[in-house]
């Protein structure tokens, strides 16, 4: 099959522009990518058919090989149809976009973050379960602090304290 | 005359119905009852349809008068009727929840008179997706049902459906736009786009350009279908649509690409060419999806990973290209399009009782609502794989055909699943230890709504109705396991022999291309 250069080049300038485009943040310009995908995919198929023939449309002179080969357009047809149904969708959802935040850029999912800031350490299943768990117990921290304020329980802690350091 | 000839139906009906609801959009009643109605017609047809192929047998309709190597064909067999009937099962018990929701809440969160007929479009996009033979028919048909969930994902335009369907819209359309490069690049090596030619001619094309054109179409399939690299899209959009849509979109938009995945794998592209690089991507899929669900706090976000995550089994059954796998495979499909979608209902009516989906702000709800835990229980044991439930026959049946293969790889893949299978239980766990089993008191930030006593009765019936049918529907295919596993293996059987797809479509007449290696391709390619 032969192909046809012109088009193979215009082709693969808005391949690329198109996934340059719909990279960036702005809305629009990712809609412009949208297009500009499509359009190239179009002559993509176009050249699929090959070159250029006659209109497939029957005469009894016309040598069947001179027809240019009709289902590839059909299916940009239909392609058309369908990214112009999208492109559409697309500008609604801009606008609305500019309704909601006054602004044409692609938001964060704020869940998402929060998901993925949330410490690893869970404290319902990760918390240190300390090792003596009696109710008489006394550890330093809580007597030294303000838990047990009594004053019969403070030489308890001192006592542990020293049996510790010794 | 054969009853296959009405399979245009299927998807011709729901886009009538879908034109008369819009007709009778200022009439609520009567366009619940139009869309209701048209779509249990469809309902019974397409059992009609199954039972007509349901002992083996695959038959086709030409549409417009083009013979099949030019027209579109319609193809009707054990696989696709049965994916039909599933996913119209769950599609109607969602309208009927959607409706429940609609008269309950009025207008605000989803203008229920756009909803229906985008609804039933979708439908027949689904439908299209099942039945069609014929390559861009099926870009068409995925068309159809993108662009109507672009509608239903961003239902009522609040902001954050607004900042989801954005991401979701570029996703599929960059994906069609994978798909469609595909379809053209196909027609461009071999003249032709319907299936069953496309299954005698693609293997005359030499190796280099097969394995292109396959990777670009599983690719595009990959990403519909939310295999592991290209799955991060679906756990950031699904969760902020209204709940009966994320169901259904749960439920069948990642099945409809799991479908074209099959079809690909079997038909196009017969053989075990790539069935190493699908089984590592199905461990990373199953692995990685359910780790990203162990994180979540939200049950909509956490179901959505599994989602991810059990599309891996899927792919998993299908990379080993034996009829024990692939029958498992389409098994678990139909279970998990039934659970799936339970799930994502019940927790719509969880966010109705308790007031938030957030598992640090829910408790106490196994008291406060018995028959909600009842409805959360079941189809949550059944998707972590707990005997006697569908699920665990399904991935049963996986591990058992992972097992018959043998390779190392197919080994771990079998640990993988156990695995993923245990972490999806741990993962079910959490919500129902938080969300029912404590006392409302205990949650981080108790939602208001549990701690008021005597309000009851804000679970609308239709709403529960459809819900427990769901539920119901999911425990006969339990108990209906024997029957529907012989159809997946029986299903499974005629897809890697292909004969008879070929024969149904082109004629008897047609010399089907042996596969490279067909004993090999039998038995798994063990090599």
């Amino acid at each position: 099959m032969s192909i046809n250069l012109t088009l193979l080049i215009v082709m693969g300038v808005l391949y690329a522009c198109g996934i340059y485009l719909i990279l960036e943040r702005s809305l629009t310009r990712v809609l412009l990518g949208l297009m500009l995908l499509a359009n190239a995919t179009n002559i993509l198929i176009l050249t699929t058919g090959g070159y250029a023939g006659l209109a497939p449309l029957f005469t009894k002179e016309t040598n069947p090989d001179s027809y240019n080969d009709p289902l590839p357009q059909a299916l940009i047809l239909t392609s058309i149809v369908i990214s112009f149904a999208v492109t559409a969708f697309m500008l609604g959802i801009i606008y609305r976009t500019w309704v909601l935040a006054r602004q044409d850029e692609i938001q964060d999912d704020l869940e998402d973050r929060r998901v993925a800031e949330t410490p690893s350490f869970d404290a319902e299943d990760d918390a240190i379960v300390p090792l003596e768990t009696s109710e008489f117990a006394v550890t330093p921290a809580s007597t030294s602090d303000h838990e047990h304020p009594e004053a019969t329980e403070t030489p308890n802690t001192s006592t542990t304290q020293e049996g510790g350091s010794a | 005359m054969n009853l296959a000839n009405l399979s245009p139906l299927a998807v011709l009906l729901p886009i009538l119905g879908a034109a008369l609801a819009f007709l009778l959009i200022r009439h609520h009643t009567a366009q619940r009852v139009v869309s209701i109605g048209i779509l249990s017609a469809t309902l019974l047809l397409e059992c009609l349809l199954l039972m007509s192929v349901w002992d083996g047998g695959t038959t086709s309709v030409t549409l417009g008068g083009w013979l099949p190597p030019w027209g579109v064909v319609l193809v009707v067999d054990q696989f696709s009727s049965l994916m039909l009937v599933v996913s119209t099962v769950v599609s109607l018990a969602v309208l009927i929840y959607a409706t429940g929701q609609g008269m309950a809440d009025g207008d605000q969160e989803a203008p229920v008179s756009i909803f229906h007929p985008t609804y039933l479009i979708l439908v027949a996009g689904v439908s299209n997706a099942f039945l069609t033979g014929d390559l861009f028919n099926l870009y068409v048909g995925f068309e159809i049902l993108l662009t109507a969930s672009y509608v239903l994902m961003t239902l009522g335009g609040t902001g954050p459906r607004i900042r989801a369907g954005v991401t979701y819209v570029v996703v599929s359309v960059v994906s069609s736009v994978l798909f469609l490069i595909a379809i053209a690049m196909i027609y461009g090596a071999t003249g032709t786009i319907t299936m069953a030619d496309l299954a005698i001619k693609l293997a005359e094309l030499d190796q280099g350009t097969q394995n292109l054109l396959h990777v670009m179409l599983l690719v595009a399939f990959g990403i519909k279908a939310a295999v592991f690299p290209l799955s991060f899209w679906l756990p950031d959009s699904y969760p902020t649509a209204p709940a009966p849509v994320t169901a259904v979109f749960a439920g069948l938009l990642t099945k409809v690409g799991v479908y074209a995945m099959v079809r690909t794998e079997t038909l196009l592209f017969p053989g075990d060419t790539l069935n190493v690089p699908l089984m590592v991507v199905a461990l990373l899929t199953m692995v990685v999806g359910i780790l990203g669900a162990l994180a979540q706090s939200d049950i909509k976000r956490l179901l959505s990973f599994t989602l991810v995550s059990h599309i891996g089994y899927m792919v998993f059954g299908l990379a080993m290209s034996s009829v024990a796998g692939l029958g498992a495979a389409v098994f678990y499909v139909a279970h998990h399009i039934t659970v799936q979608t339970s799930l994502f209902l019940v927790t719509g009516l969880i966010e109705r009782r308790g007031g938030s989906s957030s598992i640090d702000r829910l408790g106490g709800l196994a008291k406060l609502s018995p028959l909600l835990a009842l409805l959360f229980f079941v189809p949550a044991m059944n998707l972590a794989g707990i005997p006697p439930f569908s699920g665990f026959l399904g991935k049963l049946g996986l591990l058992q055909a992972g097992v018959e293969l043998g390779t190392p790889l197919a080994i771990t893949l079998v640990v993988g699943g156990v695995v993923t299978s245990l972490l999806t239980l741990l993962a079910i766990a959490r919500v129902w230890n938080r969300a029912f089993w404590r006392k409302p008191e205990d949650a981080e930030y108790p939602d208001p709504v549990l701690q008021t006593p005597g309000n009851v009765g804000v679970l609308p019936r239709t709403m529960v109705g459809s819900t427990a049918g769901l539920v119901v529907f999911g425990v006969a295919l339990t108990v209906f396991a024997g029957p529907l596993f012989r159809v997946a293996d029986g299903s499974a059987g005629i897809m890697l022999d292909r004969s008879a797809y070929i024969h149904s479509v082109l004629g008897d007449s047609v010399e089907v291309p042996p596969l490279a290696q067909p004993d090999e391709a039998q038995t798994g390619g063990a090599k």
